[in-house]
């Protein structure tokens, strides 16, 4: 029966994504109607898929044929839909006038088609960055939907999914196109309050500190709020509950990798070569944003020292002595806790940070380590901001699995998993002796997490990357792990036997 | 600690959980020189993964739980061979081929086979049961010829083979002998549950059903099964599932004592020096109070191999399991147990508290003892309880009063997951009231 269903619902959602995709090589007379017509075609084709594959079969895990599939096992499909995503993010990012964006004139074609939306959001004409947000947007409560629908039985993953739909449609969407359309004299700068940096980031920049303050309250609310989520919410929360507070529950990248990338979790190694190459990878980036932050900050303070209220040397003295007290009450605090490469990771990021710090306080140079701050920056905005997270982060989902981002290069979940390792009531526990190995946990692990390496011998899961998904604890058939939040003692238990033996 | 004593060669046959687990223990306390043979697969695996491979959610390499340099750096030697004899005075292994090996100490671990009760038919192609490796690429290899599928024995193999033929599309038969599915294991409300979820996966479930015969077509393959309700099931493939047994046909012309397996002391020692036994294939000679001989489960599997490596790394350590646990799951539904639930309890010493959801496929079953109120086991489905606190209850034969008031902590449900605590304790004042139970 349901055969010629879903594959009239394909038919019928990819009609509109070819209607639409058709403006890529003329320009409409009427963009409201090709507008809607293809949305009403891509959605109403997508929910009627959704409901063939799952709303028939009872509640459960939905893994069969994974493997077998073309699309979800870097078959031809996954491949031919991976160059196809690439594909646009490289137009996006280098080439928006394929897509009908002309800086110096009126947008043409598939940007065009977007703009009775952005009139009505933000009064003025659509931008290549309003048709992604506006997809963007489309594919997290598309495949949030969908997502739901297949995790019917399992709340956790039913309310963590709303919160990234709620998150992307309000904060990462609505609102900042609304503010920008009520405030439009203000000079611009992100207005979404969850972008917290490094993911954002500019935000440090010297135009964006500029723009902010002469942003009026607004902007001074958007200032104070981005500092008081880096330094006191953002902490407060991963200390009660993990890093998935962001990763996976409010993040824009988590709420697209968690939603359109779920078909993809799977792709991601599991390889021991793979996490070692994943620690130095993602501290790097971290040193890189640090220093380059820094770098800018120093810079603005220099030239706009009548912005301020303290001194680009305060500043970086501030800095030595905060890296310092971290690392040192780190390590006296916590030594047993910590395990060597966390160590390891904490005395070369800190040594790092101080010596770079230290060259440039003494040297007095404009540049840090003589190199100028904004080519920098730029370099940074190019090499991780662009290329990382969108051309390899979401290009490459059907290839390398949907968190190759969050894993390699966010700077922000490098913050929040340093934390999460050392300061954090989070954990995943393994439910004593119940483990059979089978490696669903691992298989199923977004981040590549070997999960089941830990489970089967009765230890409790802590690891900087986990995002909290929860899918391994979901697809587990022996109920063996849960995701919880629970005291400091006892949190790391490497020394465990699995239990059930009286030895 | 033992790593000073002289260094010993120690060969473990079969690569399975009970001999992996004991290779791994050797190794953390000890430098001996560790062997393991198998003929089954190159690399250890889990078993118990093998229908998610045939499932399309994993592939076969996910279900090894180390990567292949494992071996090569904590210095385990694996030989991808068959046993086929073994000389116990001179300490050698036979090989095939002819090749031999020599041991110190020699652990066999070679878990079970399905077993085959001598049906007409039975050794047809395309009828097999499902244990090894080699079963699922067979299983692989029929599979695109199969329309419909007969699987005959309502274990735990079989309904797996249910959920995994029904994953292709295949229509299935499924024939089991009792009144109920596993009704020696599950409780009459358990089982029928079960029953439902079973026919509502859109199975077909035959009770008191047996097989009588296995009708060939003209090419030597399995096209159908007589049952003993006189009817005739076409089939392209027939599953056998009615329990195994211990693997240990090249042991037969051996000395070593041998009842349905491997007989061995509470040391888990043969009746020759030298020689273990652990696993699914050992046979205890005076087996725990309460529990069976042979278990054939992977976590007693693993409990062997923990224990004997602490006698073969110089700490003589007798097999001593806690309180008995074991899980699955049927489909969608999971199923926990601990301690002790029997399906047909003897009121005089077993009585029952028993909670099941009015609409969902949930249900806790707590057993105790009617005279005294101490708890003797659990039986959950579709709830998950936390293994440490039902350990620590069993070990000291906790009040049921006592456990009903802490049962929070007992749930191990993921976050957000509705809680019954409180119906559960209804349930108990109910049972409690009706009875006139007198609790301390």
């Amino acid at each position: 029966m349901t055969l010629t269903q879903k594959k009239g619902s394909l038919i019928l959602g990819s009609s509109g994504l070819i209607l639409l995709l058709s403006t890529l090589f003329f320009t409409p007379q009427n963009n409201s109607l090709l507008l809607s017509s293809s949305m009403l075609l891509m959605i109403s084709g997508s929910l009627i898929y959704f409901k063939e594959i799952y709303g028939s079969s009872l509640a459960g895990i939905k893994n069969d044929g994974v493997w077998f599939n073309a699309l979800t096992s870097k078959g031809i499909w996954g491949w031919l839909l991976g160059m196809a995503l690439t594909g646009f993010y490289v137009a996006i990012y280098w080439f928006p006038e394929l897509l009908g964006f002309h800086a110096d004139g009126e947008s043409t074609g598939l940007v065009r088609v977007f703009d009775p939306i952005s009139y009505l959001l933000n009064g003025n004409p659509a931008t290549q960055w309003f048709l992604y947000g506006t997809m963007y947007t489309l594919a997290i409560l598309l495949f949030g939907v969908k997502f739901i629908w297949k995790y019917r039985h399992n709340r956790y993953q039913i309310i963590r999914t709303l919160s990234v739909m709620f998150f992307q449609l309000c904060f990462a969407f609505l609102i900042p196109e609304i503010l920008g359309k009520l405030n439009p004299e203000t000079p611009y700068f992100a207005k979404d309050l969850k972008n917290m940096w490094p993911l954002n980031y500019y935000f440090l920049d010297q135009w964006h500190l500029k723009n902010m303050l002469n942003g009026g309250n607004l902007g001074l609310f958007f200032l104070g709020f981005g500092l008081a989520l880096m330094f006191i919410i953002s902490p407060i929360l991963t200390y009660f509950y993990g890093k998935r507070w962001y990763c996976s529950w409010v993040c824009g990248c988590g709420a697209l990798a968690e939603t359109a990338g779920d078909p993809f979790r799977q792709l991601s190694s599991k390889k021991m070569s793979v996490w070692k190459f994943e620690r130095w990878m993602i501290h790097a980036v971290l040193v890189f944003i640090s220093i380059t932050t820094i770098a800018v900050i120093w810079s603005f303070l220099s030239s706009n020292s009548e912005m301020s209220w303290f001194t680009r040397e305060q500043f970086v003295g501030g800095i030595v002595v905060f890296i310092l007290l971290t690392v040192g009450v780190l390590f006296f605090w916590k030594k047993e806790g910590l395990s060597k490469d966390a160590k390891y990771s904490i005395i070369s990021l800190g040594v790092i940070l101080v010596a770079v710090l230290s060259i440039q306080a003494f040297s007095g140079e404009k540049n840090i380590l003589f190199i100028n701050s904004y080519k920098l920056q730029k370099w940074y905005g190019f090499g991780i901001g662009a290329a990382f997270s969108g051309v390899l982060g979401v290009g490459f989902y059907p290839i390398l699995g949907s968190r190759v981002w969050c894993r390699f290069g966010c700077p922000m979940a490098a913050i929040l998993g340093l934390q999460q390792r050392l300061l954090s009531r989070f954990r995943i526990t393994t439910n004593g002796g119940q483990c059979i190995s089978c490696g669903n946990c691992s298989t199923y692990c977004e981040m590549g997490i070997d999960v089941r390496a830990y489970a089967q011998r009765g230890e409790n899961i802590v690891r900087s990357s986990c995002v909290g998904c929860g899918i391994c604890s979901a697809v587990c058939p022996r109920g063996v792990l849960k995701l919880e939040n629970d005291s400091l003692e006892n949190r790391i238990n490497s020394e465990n036997y699995p239990l059930g033996n009286t030895l | 600690m033992s790593k000073n004593n002289p260094k010993k060669s120690i060969v473990i046959i079969g690569n399975g959980i009970s001999g992996i687990t004991a290779a791994r223990h050797i190794r953390k306390a000890s430098s001996h020189e560790i062997t393991i043979i198998s003929d089954e697969t190159p690399y250890f695996f889990s078993r118990t993964a093998l229908m998610y491979v045939y499932m399309g959610h994993m592939r076969f390499e996910h279900t090894q739980p180390y990567e292949d340099h494992f071996w090569v750096k904590n210095k385990i030697n694996l030989v991808h061979k068959r046993v086929t004899g073994i000389d116990p005075y001179k300490r050698i292994l036979e090989l095939e081929e002819g090749s031999t090996l020599g041991y110190d100490q020699l652990v066999i671990a070679t878990g079970s086979k399905p077993n085959r009760f001598g049906w007409p038919g039975q050794d047809l192609k395309a009828v097999q049961g499902l244990y090894h490796k080699q079963d699922l690429d067979q299983l692989e290899v029929w599979s695109d010829s199969i329309q419909a599928a007969t699987i005959v024995g309502g274990g735990l193999i079989g309904i797996e083979l249910a959920e995994m033929l029904h994953s292709r599309g295949k229509k299935v038969h499924f024939l089991v002998r009792e009144s109920s599915f596993w009704n020696k294991i599950l409780p009459p409300e358990e089982s029928e549950m079960i029953n439902k979820h079973i026919r509502a996966h859109g199975i077909g479930l035959q009770l008191e059903t047996e097989l009588k015969a296995i009708e060939s077509d003209e090419n030597g393959r399995a096209k159908g099964v007589f049952t003993s309700k006189e009817e005739f099931i076409e089939s392209q493939w027939v599953g056998l599932s009615v329990g195994v047994s211990p693997n240990i046909d090249f042991l037969k012309e051996s000395e070593l004592a041998i009842g349905r397996g491997i007989k061995v002391n509470a040391f888990l020692e043969t009746n020759l020096p030298n020689i273990y036994a652990i696993g699914d294939c050992a046979e205890q000679t005076e087996p725990i109070p309460g529990r069976r001989p042979i278990e054939a489960v992977w976590y007693t599997g693993r409990m062997m191999g923990e224990t004997l490596a602490k006698t073969l790394t110089g700490e003589k350590t007798k097999y001593a399991p806690g309180p008995w646990f074991n899980s699955a799951k049927f489909f969608d539904i999971e199923y926990q147990t601990y301690g002790t639930v029997s399906a047909s309890p003897n009121p005089k010493t077993e009585a029952h508290l028993f909670w099941i959801h009015p609409n969902k496929e949930q249900s806790i079953r707590l057993s105790f003892n009617p005279s005294n109120g101490e708890l003797l086991g659990a039986i959950s489905m579709g709830i998950r309880l936390r293994h440490l606190v039902f350990e620590e209850w069993l070990k000291k034969k906790t009040q049921m009063d006592t456990v009903i008031d802490c049962f929070k902590q007992a749930n191990f449900d993921p976050e957000f997951y509705p809680t019954y605590e409180k119906e559960l304790s209804k349930a108990w004042d109910l049972l409690k009231s009706k009875n006139n139970l007198l609790t301390k």
